[in-house]
């Protein structure tokens, strides 16, 4: 008998489960499900968005630092590149101005050079000048002391006829 | 048995119980609504109606007649809808109250701390909505999950707090609401014609014409399909109602064990108190593993049968 009342569904509880639960339910899901789960999804969503906004941060603070060490190379580079050419200036203006000074002197010396030929080429000439005028003084005051017989003229007009006679014949 | 079935009163301690409102109705008479005190415990007859065997009957004689000795008019009986606020009712209503009570103020929680980590009461809630969700809807349901989850956080968490306040021994608890067939018929016909109404195309052609199966193993196999369609509802109401009222039954023997042993020898009585007061604290823990198990089974079994509804064919 008491079985059976526990098996036997009683209509009032039947009529007061079916109101009472309709009623929650739709309240519920009114009132509490809805709020509750958008904002457990909005929740997710927003979880979701700053892990792959953290994600994104850090791949492009990678990036970033990538561009910096390629830019510092780069930099480098630059610097390396400047530091020898400006070597490279230095050394070939030591070198022009070497050449410079070099070609200059020889230059002058060359110019002393000459010069010294000419001198010594005037000095020899007017040497040489001074040679053939005394040895015409010479040779005149010899003449003139040979030549002052008129016997001596003849003979020497004699030799010279002579002389002329013999290359003719 | 009392404890396990419904009352017209609600027990409090000793000799004190608190009235509850009798709300009868029958064409003959038309409605009556008056407090149960008025049966004086089953020992008055009221309005005429008189308790008997926590029943209301109809009955031919005048008001405070001694109900015992009342007879019974076995037609009107028949004829009377029985509405009372009972005990079952009385704490139906207070779990629904707790209920809307709880889940409002966590909801509101969520609306005023949009995208906030939970606090207070939503850290209780949000782990076992979150379950709910992901572990038997998304699990069972796929992606149609969204629509039935309401019902499923209803049903589990209608039915998590009733099996809670069942082991409550004191008032408002100790109505053993889930272990009461009528609610579980209830849930279990609601889950049915939630399955009855969504079931798509696919589902009913499985049912009435299994695909690739002979046609007379179809004699045989759509009967039994069509009759596991109504045996599916039928198992959860039973189960339900069985496991939480088992428990019940098993705590209420073991302190009647107290009182039988008692009425021989007051020794015996304390000696098998000792006893059967560790093995209801055991079972207690045990109840509270079953309260959560048997909310969890109720409404995970809900969802395969909305999931199998709702399914979309597979092309094989």
């Amino acid at each position: 008998m008491l079985l059976a009342s526990l098996v036997e569904p009683s209509f009032g509880l039947i009529f007061w489960m079916t109101l009472t639960f309709l009623t929650v339910l739709f309240l519920l899901a009114k009132f509490a499900w809805k709020p509750i789960l958008n904002g457990l999804k909005e929740r997710e969503a927003s979880i979701a968005d700053a892990l792959n906004e953290a994600k994104r941060a850090r791949e492009e603070m990678s990036a970033l630092n990538a561009r910096n060490e390629e830019l510092m190379n780069a930099a480098r580079e630059e610097r390396e590149v400047l530091l020898k050419e400006a070597r490279d200036i230095r050394d070939k203006e030591i070198a022009e101005a070497k050449g410079k000074a070099k070609a200059e002197a020889d230059a002058l010396l060359a110019r002393a050079r000459t010069d010294i030929q000419n001198e010594k080429n005037a000095a020899i000439t007017e040497m040489k000048n001074q040679v053939a005028e005394l040895s015409i003084l010479v040779a005149e005051r010899i003449l003139r002391d040979k030549l002052e017989s008129s016997a001596a003229q003849q003979s020497l007009v004699d030799k010279v006829m002579a002389e002329a006679e013999t290359r003719k014949s | 048995m009392g404890h396990i079935g419904d009352e017209h009163g609600w027990h409090l301690w000793g000799h004190t119980s608190l009235p509850l409102p009798i709300i009868l109705y029958s064409s003959e008479r038309g409605l009556s609504v008056f407090s149960s005190s008025r049966f004086d415990h089953g020992h008055k007859t009221y309005g005429g109606y008189a308790l008997h065997d926590g029943h209301i009957v109809a009955v031919n004689d005048p008001d405070g007649t001694d109900a015992h000795h009342a007879s019974i008019n076995e037609d009107l009986t028949r004829a009377t809808w029985d509405i009372s606020i009972t005990k079952n009712v009385m704490s139906l209503l207070v779990s629904a109250a707790l209920l809307l009570i709880i889940f409002i103020s966590v909801a509101k929680a969520y609306t005023r701390r949009t995208g906030q980590a939970p606090t207070g009461l939503q850290n209780l809630v949000e782990p076992i909505v979150l379950f709910v969700r992901d572990d038997v809807a998304k699990s069972a349901i796929g992606h149609k999950y969204e629509r039935f989850l309401p019902y499923l956080l209803t049903a589990f968490f209608f039915i998590f707090l009733n099996n809670l306040l069942g082991l409550v021994p004191i008032f408002p608890g100790g109505a053993n609401l889930t272990g009461n067939i009528a609610v579980t018929l209830v849930l279990a016909l609601l889950t049915f014609i939630i399955v009855t109404v969504n079931g798509n195309k696919h589902y009913w052609h499985h049912i009435l014409a299994m695909p690739g199966v002979p046609g007379w193993v179809l004699a045989i196999l759509t009967p039994v399909e069509i009759l596991g369609m109504f045996l599916k509802p039928f198992v959860l109401m039973i189960r339900l109602f069985a496991n939480i009222t088992a428990g019940h039954i098993i705590a209420l023997s073991f302190f009647s064990l107290i009182f039988v042993f008692g009425e021989t020898s007051a020794g015996a009585g304390y000696g098998v108190a000792v006893g059967s007061w560790a093995f209801t604290v055991f079972m207690m823990c045990l109840e509270l593993l079953v309260a959560f198990i048997q909310a969890y089974v109720f409404t995970f079994l809900s969802a395969m049968y909305i999931g199998a509804a709702v399914e979309e064919p597979h092309h094989h």
